[in-house]
């Protein structure tokens, strides 16, 4: 374990080294478009009035407030979604860096999570233009939106750490995961209401870590109440096992990312 | 005066060529049939020692291949050694081959901030730093245009600057300075000796011997893998020479 002491010594010498990466990230990402930033208000947005659009004319779902509904889930599984492919990549695109200088590695999977985070929070004003537009009150329960958003963003690491380390070995990992994402997302409920599929499709939903953080995040946005307990529990657990496991993974791997990159 | 910052204790690097080059289920499942997956291997070093005190200005010389990048790699941390220890008792400045560090999507001034991140240092200290820089690199009328369309005399330019800005303890230079032109080789010679006298200590590769002997006192000598004599820069090159 004294990995992990030198690992938070590293992490503190190079914060700034963090910072500019993400500050990197987000410059090449909105580089030469026109709109730039505006892109994380808009893109939601849009993606959300296109999904309405659909989901209230040709599929009809019982569900109060569907953009709103639509919105928070999509926001957050689109940056897991998002977060978790890119930092797959963090890697092998880095590998000029990583062949010449020495810098600790597990720095570039989170720094890619958390630059997707940074642009994530800019969706978080098109949801508030959301809730005004529907009429949903902002109660008292909103600034506790944090705790998922921190969950995800935990669960997010730990997923990262581990397909980076994976894609280095193995190229095939990244043509694997885009299959796998698609699945994931149709077994989360961004769409469609819990209630509304099949006794054992539920079973796979309840066992899916999205599921439960979306639903926290929902409960504080849209129906300003308190979760269970269960909820609680279940998200702690399965966002700490998925860092534990990406460090370990991680480590174990980085030794020979040299090699192969 | 005579502090060891550099410890080499009998230290050997192996690669593994067949095995880290093969990239699909066909090569692999092929070289398992053939029965060459375990075979090539390549020492790029065999059993090096040597110790390098604080302050000294330590050449390696040696042909293409004979490892002495790799060498630096180990020293720099960014590989580790297959067996042997290492141990570096101070801050690295690494210019390993032309741009390292560098993201050449990013303008001049970006990666001057990047560069120095990856050393370890923060936006306030390159911001106080950044005109001297500017100075020294010459490349004031570029600093916002992409690293991708520097030359690669511009990019050693850059590099050189940042490295030695930071006043490192060991400073690695890697073959960077025979792309530069005769005025900042100058200039940079100068920089190391000023580093030097402020108790940097240098490692240094070039295939320039009176480069190496006007900046060098110690030079060491590799041929594939094998260290051949570590001696004072004149005995040593001459020897490199075949002299």
């Amino acid at each position: 374990m004294t990995f992990i002491t030198t690992w938070a010594k590293q992490g503190k010498k190079y914060r700034p080294l963090i910072s500019e990466l993400i500050k990197r990230d987000l410059k090449v990402k909105y580089r030469r478009s026109f709109l730039g930033y505006l892109w994380s208000l808009l893109n939601p947005l849009l993606m959300m009035t296109i999904m309405t659009l659909v989901f209230s004319t040709v599929f009809r779902f019982d569900i109060q407030n569907f953009p709103l509904y639509l919105i928070c889930g999509q926001t957050l599984y689109s940056f897991f979604n998002e977060s978790t492919n890119i930092a797959m990549y963090s890697i092998t695109s880095n590998a000029p860096l990583i062949k010449k200088v020495y810098i600790p590695k597990f720095i570039f999977p989170i720094s890619r999570v958390l630059s997707c985070f940074v642009t994530t929070s800019f969706s978080f004003l098109a949801i508030i233009i959301v809730m005004i537009f529907t009429k949903t009150p902002i109660t008292i329960y909103f600034p506790l939106i944090i705790f998922p958003l921190l969950f995800l963003l935990l669960f997010a690491s730990g997923i990262g750490m581990i397909l980076s380390a994976l894609a280095v070995y193995f190229q095939d990992i990244t043509h694997l995961y885009s299959v796998l994402t698609l699945a994931w997302m149709y077994l989360t409920p961004i769409f469609y209401p819990v209630e509304a599929v099949p006794e054992f499709v539920k079973n796979i939903i309840y066992c899916n870590p999205l599921y439960h953080y979306i639903e926290m995040f929902r409960c504080f946005v849209l129906n300003g109440c308190m979760p269970d307990a269960q909820l609680w529990l279940w998200s702690v657990l399965s966002s700490s096992i998925s860092l534990v496991l990406g460090v370990l993974i991680f480590n174990k791997l980085q030794k020979n990312f040299i090699l192969h990159i | 005066m005579s502090e060891p910052i550099i410890k080499v204790e009998n230290v050997s690097m192996r690669f593994n060529l067949a095995e880290e080059k093969t990239d699909t289920i066909k090569e692999y499942i092929l070289k398992l049939i053939k029965g060459k997956l375990h075979f090539s291997e390549f020492w790029a070093l065999k059993d090096i020692s040597f110790t390098v005190n604080r302050g000294e200005s330590v050449a390696l010389i040696g042909r293409n291949g004979s490892g002495k990048s790799t060498l630096l790699k180990l020293i720099a941390g960014v590989m580790t050694a297959s067996k042997g220890k290492i141990t570096v008792g101070g801050e690295i400045a690494p210019l390993i081959e032309l741009g390292a560090g560098f993201d050449l999507d990013l303008s001049g001034r970006e990666n001057i901030y990047l560069n120095g991140a990856v050393m370890g240092f923060d936006h306030k200290y390159m911001d106080a730093h950044f005109e001297e820089i500017l100075e020294f690199s010459e490349l004031r009328d570029f600093i916002d245009v992409p690293v991708k369309n520097y030359s690669s005399g511009m990019i050693a330019r850059l590099g050189f600057s940042i490295a030695t800005i930071t006043k490192p303890d060991i400073l690695i230079v890697d073959e960077v300075l025979a792309v530069g032109d005769e005025n900042f080789q100058k200039k940079c010679i100068n920089k190391i000796h000023s580093l030097l006298e402020n108790n940097t200590t240098l490692l240094f590769v070039s295939h320039n011997s009176d480069t190496v002997q006007e900046i060098c006192n110690r030079a060491i000598w590799l041929d594939g893998g094998k260290l051949m004599i570590d001696a004072d820069s004149k005995t040593a090159c001459d020897a490199y020479r075949g002299i």
